[in-house]
C-alpha cells in the first residue's frame, strides 16, 4: 500500500479521490444553504444545520472531510514540489500556453486561493458556531443564518466570495475531468461527456454557491431584510 | 460511417499548392541556440545569423548549413541528436520557440521544414529540459532511462523459439490498431520535453497499452504496469497533472487515452498485487 | 581458392538446414555462462542475436552508435516482411520463396543459404506476433498480407508504414528484457574501432564512448558485427545520417574478405532532390506500388501539370514494357527504366529528374468498392473520391503525409513525383552458410553480410534476413565454432594485441585530428558520393569506372591533407565521428569501382552500359561471372580478388523476366 501511495499514479489517484470528495461534499453543501433563500427568517437553515449536528454520520463525514482537505492540499504541495524538482532547469521560451489550459497549469494556485478561501471561511461560521459556541447556540447570540447574512454584508467578503467562486470554478472545470483521468475513468469516447459535466459542475458550483452573496448584498442595497425576503 | 478524414488536409501545413515549378522562397533567420561544452559546464545561448535559407530545406538542414559555417570559421559546430531525418527513429529532439519539435503537429525535428518560418524570425532552440534528461552536449540530452524504463517491463517474455503459428492468435483489428497506434511511439522524448511536471506518462502509458490491449501482454500485464512505473518514478520523471502538452506535442500523435488506460492498468493491478 | 570454403551442408536443398541443425556441435549450459559475445549492432540483425543468444545464456554485450538501440536504422524500414506462410492460399510456399529471392537476385546468391531464409521466414512471423508486434489484421483477426515487387503472390506482412519500427521495436523489447536481467550489457553512444586478433580468431574489439571521447577494449569469445548497410558512400541515399562502414571495413583491413562491393541497390520510388542542401533522401515505400501507377508524358519536355494532361498522353511505361509484372518489377528494373525516361527527355518537375507516381486511378477503384459496400450506389463522383481517399490513406496515410511535409505537394491531388536513390547494399562481408567471415570467430549478419540477395534483393527481403539471421540462424551455427572455445577462460584486455589496436585506433585518431586542414568533413563526403553516384550508380560502364578509380584516390590524398576536425578527441565529437567514416568510404568507394569494373556483365542492381540487350534489359554472362566475388584486403589500398563459384542444383538458371 505504501509503494502505492508513493507512485506518481497513486498520489494521483489520491488527488483525484479527494478532490472528488470534496465536490460530493459541496453538492450536499449547496443542498443545505438552499434553505437560507426561503425568506423563513432562516429558521429551516438553522434548523437542518442543528440537527445535522447531532448525526453521527454527519460527524463522521465531517471528519473525513477535513481529512480529505488536508490530504489533497498535501498532495497538491508534493506533487507541484516534486514537479518542479523534475526540471530544474527551465526553457528560455515556454511555449505550454500554446499547447495547454491555463487552469491544468494552475492547479496549485488555484487550489492555494482555495484554501485560503476555506481558512476564512471556516474562521467566519465553523469557529463559531462549532467550537467557541458563539453562535447559534443560545439567546442573545446571532442565529446561524443571521451570522451568515451578517458577513456577507460587508462587501470584501463579497468580493473575497465571488473572486473565489470564479476560481473554484475553474479549479472544478480542469479538476473533474482529471479526476477521471487520473482514476483511468477516461477514453476517447467519455471525454467530451466528461468535458460537459465539468463545465456543468463549474457553473453550478460557480452560479450557485455566489447566488448567496450576490441575493444577501443586493437585498442589503435595496434595504430588504433577506432572512424575511420573499422573492 | 466513416467521416471525413482529418488527414485530407493535412496537419496545418499552409495549404499552398506551389507545384514543383515555382521558385523558393528565401530567408534569413537570427538563431538563438543553448551552447554547453558538456554535462558540467553552465551553458548559455549564442546568436547566430544565418542567410539565404530555402524555404525547402528541414530544420536540420539549416543547421547543417549553420554548421558548415561554424567549421569554415574555425569554431566548434553545433552538436545536435540526429539519425534518420525520417521522422522515425526518434533521435532528433529540439525545443524550437517554446515547443517541443517545432510548431507543426504530429512532426519531429528532422520533418519540419524551414516552410514554417519566414524572414526575419529570431528562433530559439534549446535542449530537452527535465532532471531525467541530463544534457551532454549542447542540445545533446541522455534519453537512456526510457530503455531503463523498457528493461523494467516493456516486453512479453517469449524466448526465441516458443512462439506458436502467428494466426493461431486471432486479435480483433480494432484493438490491433490501437495497439499499432500506441506502438507508433518513437521513443524521443517530446512529450517529457514538453510537459510542465516532466513527466514520461505518455511515452509509458503508450508501451504499456501497447501490450494491454494484446492478448500477448495478458500474462504480465500486472507485473509490467508495476514495475514500469516504478521505474519511470524512481528515474525523476514528474507527475501527471493531466494537462495535455504531451498528447499536442507528440510527432506520433499519441493518444491521452493510453495515460488514463495506464491509470486503469496500475490501480487494477495495486487491487491484485 | 582454398581460403573460400561456403560449408553449404551436404545432402538435398531442403534437407541441409535440418540436418545441420541436428548435427551442429553444442555448447552445455554451464559452458554458455562463461562464453562472451560482442554484437556491434542493435538494428533487426543484432537486435535479434543479442536477445536470442542471451536466453541461451551467453555472455553479451551491446554495442551502437545511436543513443539507444532502438534507433538503429531498420526502424526506417516502411514496406513489410516477407515470410512464405501461405496465409492467402495464392500458392506461396517455401520454395517459391526460395525461389522468388534467387530470381530476383540474377541468380548471383547461393542457394543454400537462401533456402534456409526461405525457410525459416515463417518462424519470424510467429515470433514477433508473439511478442506483440501488431502487424496489420484483417477484420475476423488474421494477420493481413500486401504484395511487393517480383513476385506474384501476397508474402508481405506489415504494420502499415512503420513495419520496420515494429518489427525492431519487437526485438528492442527482448534486447531490454536480457539487459534487465543482466544478460546482456548494452553500451550505447558506443563506436567500434577496430577488432583485435588473436592468433588468427576476433577475441574483442576497442571501441570509442562517443560521450567521453575515450578509447575502450572489449574482450570476447566472438565478435558479431550486424552493423547494417554502406549506402552512405554515396553521400545521398535513404540510409540514416549515421550510416557507415566502419565496422565492416576495419574488419575488411583485419582479414575478412568483402563480398561483392559493387552490388547496390537503387531504390526507385524516393522524393526527388530539391537542392544543394539535401542532407538525405526519402524513401516512399515499395508498398505504393500495390495501387500507384506511374507514368511520365508522352511528349518531350512536356511542361504541363501533371492533372492538365490527358489519359491518352501518359505513358505508363513499366505496364507498357513489363505487362506481367507491370508496376511492380523488381527495384532494379524500375529504376533503371525510370532514368531511362529521364534520360530521354520525358522527366517531370523542375529538375527533370522524377516521374510520377499516381494514385487517381486507385482513388477511384476503391471509392467505387467502398460505396458499393456502404450500400451507397448512386454515390456521387466526388463522394467515391473522397471515400477512394479514405482507403488510401488508411494504407499509405503517414507516406502521404511524409510526402506533403517535404514538398508541400499533396499526393492525394497531384501524382507524386519520385526519382530513384541509393538504399541498400548487398554486398558486404563475405560470410560462409555459419554467416562467420574468413576471420574465424568474426560473424556478420543482416545487412553488413553479402549474403542472400544476390545481385539485387527483392522488396520485403532484408528484414527477413535481418531476422533470420539472428533469431534462428545464428544461435545455432554459433555453435560450431564456440563449441571448440570451451576450454577458453578469456583474453584479459591488457593482453598485447589490445594493447597494439587500441594505439593504431589512437594514432589514427591523432592524425584525423592534428590535419587541421581547410574543409570540412562534408565537403569530401559530397563530393565522393557524386563520383560514386555518377560513375559506379544505376549505369556504370569501364571507362567511367576507371576515371572514379583515380578521383577517388586523389580525393582520399586531398582528404588526408586537409580535411578540418575541430574540437578535441577527448570529448563529444561529432566531426570527428564523421571523419573517421568517411575516411573509410574513401577507401571502400575505390573497392566498389573496382568490383563494378572486373564485373564483366550487368547483373540486378549492377548495371554495364556495355552489356545490353537490344532492348535494354541487362545482360549477364553466367560462362563468366557466375561467382561472388571476395576481395582480400593486402594494405595500402591493394586488393586481391577471390571467387566462390555458385552452384545451382535446384533451379534452372535462365534469362530474368518480368514481361
Ligand atoms: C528507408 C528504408 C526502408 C526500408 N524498407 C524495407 C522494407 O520495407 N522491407 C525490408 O525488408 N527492408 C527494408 N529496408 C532495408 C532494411 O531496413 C535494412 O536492410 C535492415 O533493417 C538492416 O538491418 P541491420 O540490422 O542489418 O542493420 P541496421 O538496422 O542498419 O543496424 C546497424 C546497427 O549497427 C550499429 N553500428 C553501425 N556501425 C557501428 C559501429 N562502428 N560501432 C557501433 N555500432 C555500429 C548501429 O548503431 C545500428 O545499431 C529499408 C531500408 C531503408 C533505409
Ligand atoms: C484546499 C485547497 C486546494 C488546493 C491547494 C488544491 C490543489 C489542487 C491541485 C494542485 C490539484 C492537482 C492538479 C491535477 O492533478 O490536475 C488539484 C486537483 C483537484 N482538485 Fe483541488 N485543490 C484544493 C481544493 C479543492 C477543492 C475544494 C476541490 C473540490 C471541491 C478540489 C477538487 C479537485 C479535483 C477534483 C482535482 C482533480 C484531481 C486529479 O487530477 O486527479 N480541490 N487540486
Ligand atoms: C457562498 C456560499 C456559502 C455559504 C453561505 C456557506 C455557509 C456555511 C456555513 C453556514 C457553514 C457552517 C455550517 C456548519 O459548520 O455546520 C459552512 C461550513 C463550511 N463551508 Fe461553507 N458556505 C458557502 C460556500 C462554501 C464553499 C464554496 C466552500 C468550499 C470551497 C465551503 C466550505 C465549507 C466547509 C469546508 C465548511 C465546514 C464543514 C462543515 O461544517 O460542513 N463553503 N459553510
Ligand atoms: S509518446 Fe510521443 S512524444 Fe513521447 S516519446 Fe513517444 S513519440 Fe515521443
Ligand atoms: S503534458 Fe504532462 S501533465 Fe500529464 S497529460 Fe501530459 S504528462
Ligand atoms: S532524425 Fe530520426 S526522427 Fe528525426
Amino acid at each position: 500500500m505504501t509503494k502505492f501511495l508513493t507512485s506518481s499514479v497513486g498520489k494521483k489517484a489520491v488527488m483525484a479521490l479527494s478532490g472528488l470528495f470534496l465536490i460530493l461534499f459541496l453538492v450536499e453543501h449547496l443542498y443545505t444553504n438552499i434553505p437560507l433563500v426561503y425568506g423563513d427568517g432562516g429558521v429551516e437553515f438553522n434548523e437542518t444545520s442543528h440537527s445535522m449536528v447531532h448525526m453521527l454520520i454527519i460527524r463522521i463525514i465531517e471528519v473525513v472531510l477535513f481529512l480529505a482537505i488536508f490530504v489533497h492540499v498535501a498532495q497538491a504541495i508534493i506533487l507541484t514540489k516534486e514537479n518542479a524538482d523534475a526540471r530544474p532547469i527551465g526553457y528560455k521560451i515556454d511555449g505550454t500556453k500554446k499547447t495547454s489550459s491555463w487552469i491544468s497549469r494552475n492547479m496549485g494556485l488555484t487550489g492555494s486561493i482555495i484554501f485560503f478561501f476555506i481558512v476564512v471561511h471556516l474562521w467566519q461560521f465553523f469557529v463559531p458556531y462549532r467550537i467557541t459556541d458563539s453562535v447559534g447556540h443560545n439567546e442573545g447570540q446571532l442565529t446561524l443564518a443571521e451570522s451568515v447574512v451578517k458577513a456577507m454584508e460587508n462587501p470584501a467578503y463579497v468580493f473575497l466570495y465571488l473572486v473565489s467562486l470564479v476560481i473554484l470554478a475553474y479549479h472544478l472545470s480542469h479538476g473533474f475531468k482529471s479526476a477521471f483521468q487520473s482514476l483511468g475513468l477516461n477514453n476517447k469516447k467519455y471525454t467530451p461527456i466528461l468535458d460537459m459535466i465539468a463545465t456543468g459542475i463549474a457553473l453550478l458550483f460557480g452560479i450557485g454557491f455566489a447566488a448567496f452573496p450576490i441575493l444577501i448584498y443586493g437585498a442589503k442595497l435595496m434595504n430588504k431584510d433577506f432572512l424575511h425576503w420573499n422573492m | 460511417m466513416i467521416s471525413v478524414p482529418p488527414c485530407l488536409s493535412v496537419v496545418n501545413l499552409p495549404q499552398r499548392r506551389r507545384g514543383a515549378e515555382l521558385t523558393q522562397r528565401i530567408m534569413n533567420l537570427t538563431l538563438n541556440v543553448w551552447r554547453q561544452k558538456n554535462g558540467n559546464d553552465k551553458g548559455g545561448f549564442v546568436t547566430y545569423k544565418v542567410n539565404d535559407i530555402s524555404e525547402d530545406m528541414s530544420f536540420l538542414e539549416m543547421f547543417d548549413v549553420l554548421n558548415e559555417r561554424l567549421i569554415n570559421e574555425g569554431q566548434e559546430p553545433i552538436a545536435f541528436d540526429h539519425d534518420c531525418r525520417e521522422g522515425i527513429c526518434g533521435m532528433c529532439s529540439m525545443h524550437i520557440n517554446g515547443r517541443a519539435h517545432g510548431p507543426w503537429q504530429g512532426t519531429t525535428t528532422c520533418q519540419l521544414h524551414m516552410r514554417a518560418f519566414k524572414d526575419g524570425d529570431t528562433i530559439t532552440v534549446e535542449p530537452w529540459r527535465a532532471s531525467a534528461f541530463p544534457v551532454i552536449k549542447d542540445l545533446v540530452v541522455d534519453r537512456t532511462a526510457f530503455d531503463k524504463i523498457q528493461a523494467a517491463g516493456g516486453f512479453v517474455s517469449v524466448n526465441t523459439g516458443n512462439a506458436q503459428d502467428a494466426n493461431c492468435l486471432p486479435v480483433p483489428k480494432d484493438n490491433a490498431d490501437d495497439a499499432f497506434s500506441a506502438a507508433a511511439c518513437i521513443g524521443c522524448g517530446a512529450c517529457v520535453a514538453a510537459c510542465k511536471n516532466s513527466s514520461a506518462m505518455l511515452f509509458v502509458s503508450a508501451k504499456v497499452s501497447q501490450f494491454a490491449l494484446l492478448p500477448q501482454g495478458q500474462p504480465e500485464r500486472t507485473d509490467r504496469v508495476l514495475n514500469m512505473v516504478k521505474e519511470m518514478d524512481a528515474l525523476g520523471f514528474g507527475n501527471c497533472t493531466n494537462t495535455g502538452s504531451c498528447e499536442a506535442e507528440c510527432p506520433k500523435e499519441i493518444s491521452l487515452e493510453n495515460i488514463a488506460r495506464m491509470n486503469r492498468e496500475f490501480l487494477m493491478a495495486t487491487l491484485k498485487k | 581458392m582454398s581460403k573460400l570454403d561456403s560449408k553449404i551442408p551436404e545432402g538435398t536443398l531442403d534437407q541441409k538446414w535440418t540436418t545441420y541443425k541436428s548435427t551442429v556441435p553444442l555448447v552445455n549450459p554451464a559452458n554458455k555462462r562463461s562464453i562472451e559475445i560482442i554484437i556491434v549492432g542493435s538494428g533487426l540483425a543484432g537486435a535479434s542475436a543479442a536477445a536470442s543468444l542471451a536466453e541461451l545464456g551467453y555472455k553479451v554485450k551491446v554495442f551502437c552508435f545511436q543513443d539507444s538501440p532502438r534507433r538503429a536504422h531498420s526502424i526506417a524500414a516502411q514496406g513489410g516482411i516477407n515470410a512464405a506462410k501461405n496465409y492467402q492460399n495464392d500458392g506461396d510456399s517455401v520454395y517459391r520463396l526460395f525461389y522468388d529471392t534467387i530470381k530476383g537476385g540474377d541468380y548471383r546468391s547461393r542457394e543454400g543459404n537462401v533456402h534456409r531464409l526461405a525457410e525459416v521466414s515463417a518462424n519470424i512471423i510467429d515470433q514477433c506476433v508473439a511478442q506483440g508486434v501488431p502487424f496489420a489484421r484483417e477484420y475476423g483477426g488474421m494477420l493481413s498480407n500486401r504484395s511487393f515487387g517480383g513476385t506474384q503472390v501476397q508474402r508481405t506482412f506489415y504494420a502499415a508504414g512503420q513495419t520496420g519500427q515494429q518489427l525492431l521495436l519487437g526485438a528492442y523489447s527482448a534486447l531490454q528484457r536480457q539487459v534487465g536481467l543482466g544478460n546482456v550489457q548494452m553500451y550505447s553512444r558506443h563506436e567500434m574501432l577496430d577488432v583485435v586478433i588473436v592468433d588468427g580468431k576476433a577475441r574483442g574489439i576497442i571501441a570509442r564512448d562517443l560521450i567521453t571521447g575515450k578509447l575502450e577494449r572489449h574482450s570476447g569469445h566472438a565478435v558479431l558485427l550486424c552493423t547494417g548497410g554502406y549506402g552512405n558512400v554515396f553521400f545521398l541515399s535513404t540510409n540514416a545520417m549515421g550510416s557507415n562502414v566502419t565496422a565492416a571495413w576495419k574488419a575488411h583491413k583485419r582479414g575478412a574478405f568483402f563480398g561483392n562491393p559493387c552490388f547496390t541497390q537503387i531504390h526507385p520510388t524516393c522524393i526527388p532532390v530539391s537542392g544543394d542542401h539535401q542532407s538525405k533522401l526519402t524513401l516512399m515505400s515499395e508498398s505504393l506500388r500495390n495501387d500507384g501507377r506511374i507514368w511520365v508524358p508522352k511528349k518531350q519536355g512536356d511542361t504541363r501539370k501533371a492533372n492538365e494532361i490527358p489519359e491518352e498522353e501518359r505513358d505508363y511505361y513499366l505496364e507498357r514494357r513489363y505487362p506481367a509484372f507491370g508496376n511492380l518489377v523488381p527495384r532494379d528494373v524500375a529504376s533503371r527504366a525510370a532514368k531511362e525516361r529521364c534520360d530521354a527527355g520525358f522527366g517531370v518537375g523542375a529538375s527533370k529528374m522524377a516521374v510520377y507516381l499516381d494514385f487517381a486511378a486507385a482513388i477511384q477503384r476503391y471509392g467505387k468498392q467502398q460505396a458499393t459496400k456502404l450500400n451507397e450506389e448512386h454515390a456521387s463522383a466526388a463522394r467515391i473520391t473522397e471515400l477512394g481517399k479514405e482507403v488510401v490513406k488508411e494504407k499509405y496515410g503517414n507516406l502521404f503525409e511524409m510526402y506533403q511535409k517535404i514538398t508541400d505537394e499533396n499526393p492525394y491531388e497531384m501524382p507524386m513525383r519520385i526519382y530513384p536513390a541509393v538504399h541498400y547494399t548487398m554486398g558486404g562481408l563475405w560470410v560462409d552458410y555459419n554467416l562467420m567471415t574468413t576471420v574465424p570467430g568474426m560473424y556478420a549478419l543482416g545487412e553488413a553480410n553479402f549474403s542472400d540477395h544476390g545481385a539485387n534483393r527483392l522488396g520485403a527481403s532484408a528484414l527477413m534476413q535481418g531476422l533470420a539471421d539472428g533469431y534462428f540462424v545464428i544461435p545455432y551455427t554459433i555453435g560450431a565454432y564456440l563449441s571448440g572455445m570451451i576450454r577458453d577462460k578469456g583474453i584479459p584486455t591488457d593482453h598485447e594485441a589490445f594493447v597494439a589496436t587500441e594505439k593504431e585506433v589512437q594514432d589514427n585518431l591523432n592524425k584525423l585530428m592534428n590535419i587541421r586542414g581547410s574543409k570540412s568533413v562534408d565537403h569530401f563526403h559530397k563530393k565522393l558520393g557524386k563520383i560514386m553516384w555518377d560513375k559506379c550508380g544505376m549505369a556504370r560502364n569501364a571507362n567511367g569506372l576507371k576515371e572514379a578509380i583515380e578521383e577517388i584516390k586523389v580525393l582520399r590524398e586531398e582528404f588526408w591533407k586537409d580535411v578540418r576536425v575541430p574540437g578535441i578527441q577527448n570529448e563529444f565529437n561529432v566531426e570527428l565521428e564523421k571523419a573517421g567514416r568517411v575516411a573509410d568510404f574513401l577507401e571502400l568507394g575505390e573497392l566498389m569501382c573496382m568490383d563494378a569494373l572486373n564485373r564483366n556483365e550487368s547483373c540486378g542492381g549492377h548495371f554495364r552500359e556495355e552489356f545490353q540487350t537490344e532492348e535494354g534489359e541487362a545482360q549477364r554472362d553466367d560462362a563468366n561471372y557466375m561467382y561472388v566475388s571476395a576481395w582480400e584486403n593486402k594494405g595500402n589500398n591493394t586488393y586481391e580478388l577471390h571467387k566462390e563459384e555458385l552452384k545451382y542444383e535446384k533451379i534452372k538458371v535462365s534469362a530474368r523476366s518480368y514481361k
